[in-house]
């Protein structure tokens, strides 16, 4: 084995503990590092008391841990300042959080906002709800050959009515990259900001937000060695203005009377409510973890390595397999196929007898199923503690299953 | 005894399946095989109306009621969960809707496939029961 795989496998007791289970659904969502679960048990027998309000010394523990996580984050993505992170749930908040501010300030009656046919439901819905209700009109731009967004339609549903463009930065059912950096850039040539979406490239190309320009973006602490349960929406500061969100909450005010708020600033007006204060010190410590282990990069050359090897493999088996991306196609370490003429579900259900989690399904992303005419795909996706002696038993047990189907 | 109809089925299917011990391969390939038996389904019914919703995979059912008894035809775009329905159906097809409100359903687990055939939502199983259940409910 990989001697830099083998070290990153020993810090995930999940791993280690289950050597016969092999688990290649990392972009639904990561196994913990040691280092995160001593984290969370850390929280709450040395600090757990609600942060921002206390004068009390636990209070101001707990609070500091929560900014300095902040702060971690900020310098993770490298945000110019922390008050640009947002702590939320998670990316499906982020997106509904950012949606309720914008729809409640920013658009108007007649605005459009520019998507793509392979945005995950929640980087949709949130838009489609709000949209259908203030008469503000979706677009969606469509593919092109190697599966990316296609970057010119997207130039081409432009007009001077687009107010956004939200695009996710890799797909989460195909695995490939888009071109945001092209398309932030004509974006801003035409005074339109754009929101990143960012959960499935977070743990694998390293984020620099001002090297993207972009003006929002959102991830999941969950697919990054993070606890579940805490998000970021990351907001540049010049929008802060236009984030004031329709629900609100104790903690985002200076003052409240009866029949008026004074609001704090972003970005304790956006944390209404007790945050997921251990999570957001988990997500902080997620990100010592990978730095440790020579940062995002690091693991993304490892998983580089491992994905080449079962492209090379699945690409082997092209006659009996139809497989969503192209070897020509930039992406991470995530591949969807399908068994000719075979349901996603049951080679999903046979891998699992062989101990294999795969994901099967529509992944949330419905309207990239109705584009490729299927119902489904098997989808693999790897994390740098993943071994070729994995891909290598996966393929064996693929082999098994074709056979048992036909 | 008309309950012992169904209760007798489901020990035949026991019989077989205790021949496969701990062999899941053998017990996957029976139900695979099973559902390539179903009568097909006229595609007519592949509509909405006959869709069970819960699965990951398609499945339809219909069922007609004469004299009490009632007649299913079932099928799917998934070979696994064809073959759960064709098993389902071994069992409760031209029965009376009292014999199938009375019986438990504990086939499942009873083949010791329970762990590979838990009813998550994802493979639509606890769905296909209430689907039948619900045909031998109505009048
Ligand atoms: C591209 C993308 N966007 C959004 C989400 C939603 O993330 P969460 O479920 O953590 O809110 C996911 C998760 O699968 C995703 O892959």
């Amino acid at each position: 084995m990989n001697e830099n795989i083998q070290k990153i496998r020993e810090q995930f007791p999940f791993i280690v503990q289950h050597p016969q289970s092999i688990y290649f659904d990392n972009a639904a969502t990561t196994q913990k590092p040691i280092e995160v679960l001593q984290s969370i048990q850390n929280y709450y027998k040395n600090i757990n008391a609600n942060i921002h309000r206390g004068v009390h010394k636990w209070s101001i523990l707990a609070t500091e841990a929560y900014e300095a996580a902040r702060k971690t984050v900020a310098q993770f993505i490298n945000a110019q300042d922390p008050t640009e992170i947002i702590f939320t749930s998670g990316t499906t908040h982020s997106v509904n959080l950012l949606a309720d501010c914008l729809f409640n300030t920013y658009f108007q009656s007649g605005d459009e906002i520019v998507l793509s046919i392979a945005e995950h439901h929640s980087n949709i819905l949130p838009w489609q709800n709000r949209a259908n209700k203030f008469g503000v009109h979706l677009k969606y731009a469509t593919l092109n050959h190697l599966y990316q967004v296609d970057v010119n339609h997207l130039k081409s549903l432009v007009t001077e009515k687009t107010k956004l463009i939200a695009i996710t930065y890799v797909s989460n059912t195909l695995g490939t990259i888009n071109e945001v950096k092209e398309i932030i850039q004509f974006a801003h040539q035409h005074n339109i900001p754009v929101l990143v979406d960012a959960a499935q490239s977070i743990a694998h190309l390293k984020t620099d937000v001002q090297q993207l320009n972009t003006d929002f973006l959102v991830f999941s602490g969950h697919k990054m060695y993070a606890p579940t349960g805490v998000g970021v929406l990351y907001a540049q500061k010049k929008y802060h203005s236009y984030l004031y969100p329709l629900s609100s909450g104790g903690g985002a005010i200076i003052d409240v009377d009866l029949h008026k708020t004074e609001f704090a600033d972003v970005p304790l007006r956006l944390e209404a409510g007790t945050p997921n204060i251990e999570a957001v010190i988990g997500l902080a410590d997620a990100i010592h973890f990978i730095n440790k282990n020579g940062g995002i990069h690091q693991f993304y050359l490892l998983e580089e390595h491992l994905k080449n090897y079962l492209y090379q493999r699945l690409f082997e088996l092209q006659d009996q397999l139809d497989i969503y991306t192209t070897l020509q196609s930039p992406s991470v370490s995530v591949i969807s196929f399908n068994v000719k003429n075979q349901h996603p579900f049951d080679v999903g259900t046979l891998l699992n007898n062989y101990g294999i989690a795969v994901r099967t399904g529509h992944h949330c992303t419905q309207p990239l199923m109705k584009h490729l005419k299927i119902q489904g795909t098997v989808r693999v996706s790897l994390a740098a503690y993943n071994t070729i002696e994995e891909i290598d038993r996966f393929i064996q047990a693929l082999h098994k299953t074709i056979k048992m189907l036909l | 005894m008309s309950q012992n109809k169904i209760l007798k089925i489901e020990k035949e299917l026991l019989d077989e399946f205790e021949l496969f011990g701990d062999d899941w391969e053998a017990k996957y390939n029976y139900i695979i095989e099973l559902g390539k038996t179903l009568p097909a389904m006229p595609n007519q019914y592949k509509t909405d109306d006959y869709l069970i919703k819960g699965c990951q995979s398609r499945v339809w059912l219909k069922a007609d009621k004469e004299n009490n008894l009632l007649h299913f035809m079932a099928d799917s775009d998934a070979l696994i969960p064809k073959g759960i329905i064709a098993l389902l159906l071994k069992l409760v097809n031209h029965q009376s809707a009292d014999e199938i409100l009375n019986y438990d359903f504990g086939i499942i687990n009873k083949i010791g496939l329970q762990q590979h055939l838990s009813p998550t939502r994802a493979n639509g199983l606890v769905s296909m029961i209430n689907s039948i259940k619900q045909y031998a409910k109505a009048q």
